[in-house]
């Protein structure tokens, strides 16, 4: 192409602040999903014309490519749960801002105004056709969905409440990592929320763990990638490294897909992608199965 | 010495250069037959009050440097001075085996252990073959596997952490870095064997907790522990690498800083200078430590020991 003549190579590397950017372009792209009645959205995948209506009524997926909107924690409990069975759990837990980091405490107010949310995850118990179950729900919304302290501590007590009262457990996470902002402590949040995921196993309890986009880092590291079962959402970026830091390390672009839930599929880490009209009913259906060891677990 | 390899901290040159000018007077008068002590004493004192000025007083980037240094030692190093009758053992048994990460059995004081952890390289040539002593997936199973291992055999496991983190590479993710992690952290949660983790150099992110999760968590005196190396804290922050040493400072990420969270027990002191001036005293006072560590989770019964290590972790966190 003569474009590509023209394009300048860089020439060094540029660290750029990927995860605060796609934080801002969702917080944009939600205050046009905000707006009232009547409005059009562009589809960012196919750039077709969506009337917004029917984009809330496919579930934030776009009715002509099928790609998938992020969404909320409460908008996911909605989409998930039995109507109004949702209880919320460890609502009081509020963030500090344990290093004095600079801006922090101004950053949490601004997030904690723009979702509603006062951490990353809504955690408690609902109903998923009818099926009890312990659910944890991240929002990427709220500072890239990154898991410091609270999130890290709901998310644990989830899974306690979850084997204390012989629950199945789902999480949906959404989140660019580990909390640069609380240091080590956010580092720690993966040990945490690890071996509180084992009390299910050591009680023949499931954990579903539903992956959207994006999972990465320390969340994948850690809860997101242990489920019984894997799900993830079509086309959700699932990934350790972030792809930038992947780029500079090998100095290469990477192909295509890469690092996206049919990729990790092909490569065995994820059990099955579900679109997310089908997540509710798989989700059932996967607890069904689960339900006859649960009772004679909870019964023995 | 500090100044192999040609590398230099530059907070230590002065003290570098004098090193240098001791050991030239030093080889000059042994090969000229003529006596200069007094001479080298004069200036050996000259470069203790140097090294004591400079590393009681280092910032928390020039710790983080300290750590990286390529002298500092290795894995292999440590257990050829600390243990007894080291084994190596190979391989994952899915996949390969990763020589960025080297474990096996040994014998400490006589008692035998599963030591293992990340291997950096003691050259370049060295470096490439091990990856720079970056573990992918297969480094994390193999870890596991031989984790697994001592448990079958009541074993207690020794980690020993020295990484910059995980490595970020396209077969890295291919084989699921983050499944490998992850699991690796779940497996030391429920382990039914004694574990001692030392954070000997670098304490990078999920890399570092991937081997990291243990009874009792040591830290060498200039080691660092933290979720995001300064210079990518710096650049997401204030969208520039040079500004590293403010962010190593709000990162908390010094063994004195971890002390106070509550996310180490112990600090190691190291022979001043630096570990890699004086491997032998360094590792003498690391074998104390992993002795009488030892000895005192030995002690705790089998049934307390996982409840104890959920609660330890557990407990690390900040809010209202």
């Amino acid at each position: 192409m003569l474009k590509d003549l023209f394009r300048t190579k860089p020439k060094y590397v540029t660290v750029r602040n990927y995860r605060e950017e796609t934080a801002r372009q969702e917080r944009d792209e939600r205050a046009k999903k905000d707006l009232p009645d009547g409005l059009w959205i562009k589809c960012e995948n196919c750039h077709q014309i969506i009337y917004h209506k029917d984009l809330e009524q496919n579930l934030q997926v776009c009715p002509k490519c099928d790609y998938h909107f992020r969404i909320g924690a409460k908008e996911r409990l909605r989409q998930l749960l039995d109507e109004s069975s949702f209880e919320e759990l460890f609502a009081d837990l509020s963030p500090t801002n344990p290093l004095n980091f600079p801006n922090y405490e101004k950053r949490l107010s601004k997030y904690q105004k723009e979702t509603g949310l006062k951490e990353g995850v809504l955690t408690g118990v609902g109903k998923i056709e009818e099926i009890p179950v312990a659910i944890a729900v991240m929002d990427f919304f709220f500072l890239g969905g990154s898991m410091g302290s609270v999130v890290g501590e709901k998310i644990s007590n989830t899974f306690e409440y979850a084997a204390a009262n012989h629950l199945p457990m789902i999480t949906v996470s959404a989140s660019g990592g580990a909390r640069m902002q609380e240091g080590i402590l956010s580092l720690m949040q993966m040990a945490k929320t690890c071996q509180a995921r084992n009390l299910l196993a050591e009680q023949g309890l499931v954990y579903i763990s539903v992956l959207t986009d994006p999972t990465s880092g320390g969340v994948y590291a850690s809860f997101a990638s242990q489920g019984d079962i894997n799900l993830a959402e079509p086309g959700a970026y699932i990934g350790f490294a972030g792809t930038r830091v992947i780029e500079q390390t090998i100095r290469q672009t990477l192909p295509e897909g890469f690092q996206k839930s049919e990729f990790l599929l092909q490569h065995g880490v994820l059990d099955l992608i579900v679109h997310r009209k089908e997540v509710r009913k798989t989700l059932a259906r996967l607890l069904r199965f689960h339900q006859s060891t649960e009772r004679a677990e909870a019964n023995g | 010495m500090g100044n192999e390899n040609g590398f230099t901290m530059q907070f230590e040159k002065s003290l570098i250069e004098l090193e240098k000018k001791i050991e030239e007077i030093r080889v000059f008068s042994s090969e000229k037959n003529i006596d200069m002590s007094e001479e080298i004493q004069r200036l050996q004192a000259k470069a203790d009050v140097l090294k004591e000025r400079i590393y009681r007083n280092l910032t928390p980037l020039q710790k983080v440097q300290v750590a990286r240094h390529p002298k500092r030692p290795t894995f292999l190093e440590y257990v050829e001075l600390i243990f007894d009758d080291f084994i190596e053992l190979h391989g994952d048994r899915l996949f390969k085996d990763d020589p960025a990460l080297v474990g096996g059995l040994a014998s400490l004081n006589g008692i035998p252990v599963t030591v293992l952890g990340q291997q950096k390289g003691r050259d370049t040539k060295e470096n490439i073959a091990r990856n720079f002593g970056s573990p992918h997936p297969e480094g994390y199973r193999k870890a596991m596997r031989l984790m697994k291992q001592a448990e079958r055999f009541g074993r207690p496991v020794i980690t020993l952490v020295d990484v910059a983190g995980a490595y970020p590479g396209i077969e890295a993710e291919e084989r699921g870095q983050g499944e490998a992690v992850a699991h690796s952290i779940m497996a030391m949660a429920g382990l039914k064997t004694p574990i001692i983790v030392v954070i000997t150099g670098e304490g990078g992110s999920g890399g570092a907790l991937a081997i990291a999760v243990g009874d009792r968590i040591l830290m060498l005196e200039h080691a660092y522990y933290s979720v995001i190396t300064p210079e990518g804290c710096a650049s997401i922050l204030w969208k520039d690498a040079n500004e590293a040493p403010k962010a190593a400072e709000v990162l908390r990420l010094t063994a004195e800083n971890l002390k106070e969270m509550k996310v180490i027990d112990e600090i190691i002191p190291e022979p001043l200078g630096g570990i890699h001036r004086d491997k032998v005293a360094g590792a003498k006072l690391l074998k104390e430590a992993l002795v009488r560590n030892l000895q005192e989770i030995l002690e705790v019964p089998g049934q307390d020991l996982l409840k104890l290590r959920y609660d330890k972790f557990k407990k690390i966190g900040a809010y209202s």
